[in-house]
């Protein structure tokens, strides 16, 4: 038998869809409403997945406590009531899609010392949302 | 292969205290959980079917089958009980959201007859769900 726990947080930011390899009219034909220049937000849900034995004394794969904490300091407090594009140093030569936000959260979540991550599940809005699980054939998330 | 999932909810109280710990350490590591009256959820389980369908039926499994089943093993257990004091499967454990999908695992498995068990997910609250796969899964 094989357990993973998944914890669920919410954050709200926005973003501009613009990348700097594309001329003016390719932004705004790929990226349509997206690529608006004063940029737009969303209501985002992240779901954080673990793996890991439970520990018998306490019955749990990781203390909640240990990863609202961990989840607080390195996801919420960085990136909640921002713009992605200018206020987060890994979107300034990255376009702030849903899919590289995924990433970007897993791999600051990826060396959480209290289980293993197994993946990142992100929400954009109640119809868009985006996993990432590491590389499959790597072991930098092992 | 098809999956088939059916949800149930069940409203239960819990308290987390471990004996081998001071009540310092109680709770240092398991909070407002140790509360020693203890507190309630409503829990919301899924569980995942898979298997072929039956060319007569249409079907993995009844889905009448799969309530009867649930409503055996799950909800007369579980629903509307303090699981520290009225689930023996439980005692001795910390009924952690962990080690209640890790029972109804248990409890489902061999009762499932038609197509195999594919998974147990059992959210806690809205923001918190345990999902537990049979060994060999992916």
């Amino acid at each position: 038998m094989r357990l993973e726990l998944t914890r669920r947080y919410a954050l709200a930011a926005s973003h501009r869809l613009h990348s700097p390899h594309l001329d003016e009219a390719e932004n705004q034909r790929i990226y349509g409403k997206c690529n608006n220049p004063y940029g737009h937000g969303h209501n985002y849900f992240v779901e954080v997945t673990i793996a890991g034995p439970v520990d018998p004394a306490t019955g749990m794969i990781a203390n909640l406590s240990d990863l609202d904490g961990y989840v607080a300091r390195e996801i919420i407090e960085p990136f909640d009531h921002t713009y992605l594009n200018k206020d987060v140093e890994a979107f300034r030569d990255r376009v702030p899609t849903t899919e590289n936000f995924c990433i970007e959260i897993f791999e600051r979540l990826k060396r959480f010392p209290r289980a293993r991550l197994v993946r990142i599940r992100l929400e954009e809005t109640g119809r868009n949302s985006f996993e990432y699980a590491g590389q499959r054939n790597g072991d930098e998330h092992e | 292969m098809v999956y088939l999932t059916r949800k149930i909810e069940f409203s239960a109280a819990h308290l987390y205290h471990n004996p081998a710990f001071s009540a310092e350490e109680n709770r240092r590591i398991f909070g407002k959980c140790n509360n020693p009256n203890g507190h309630g959820h409503n829990y919301v389980l899924e569980v995942t079917v898979g298997g072929e369908t039956d060319p007569r039926t249409g079907m993995v499994l009844d889905l009448k089958e799969l309530k009867e089943i649930l409503e055996r093993e799950i909800m007369t257990r579980m629903d509307h009980r303090f699981l520290n004091y009225e689930v023996p499967e439980l005692a001795g454990q910390i009924p952690t959201c962990e080690n209640i999908a890790a029972l109804i695992w248990k409890l489902l498995e061999p009762k499932i007859n038609k197509g195999r068990l594919t998974r147990v997910r059992l959210w806690e609250s809205p923001d918190l769900y345990v999902d537990c796969y049979g060994d060999g899964a992916r």
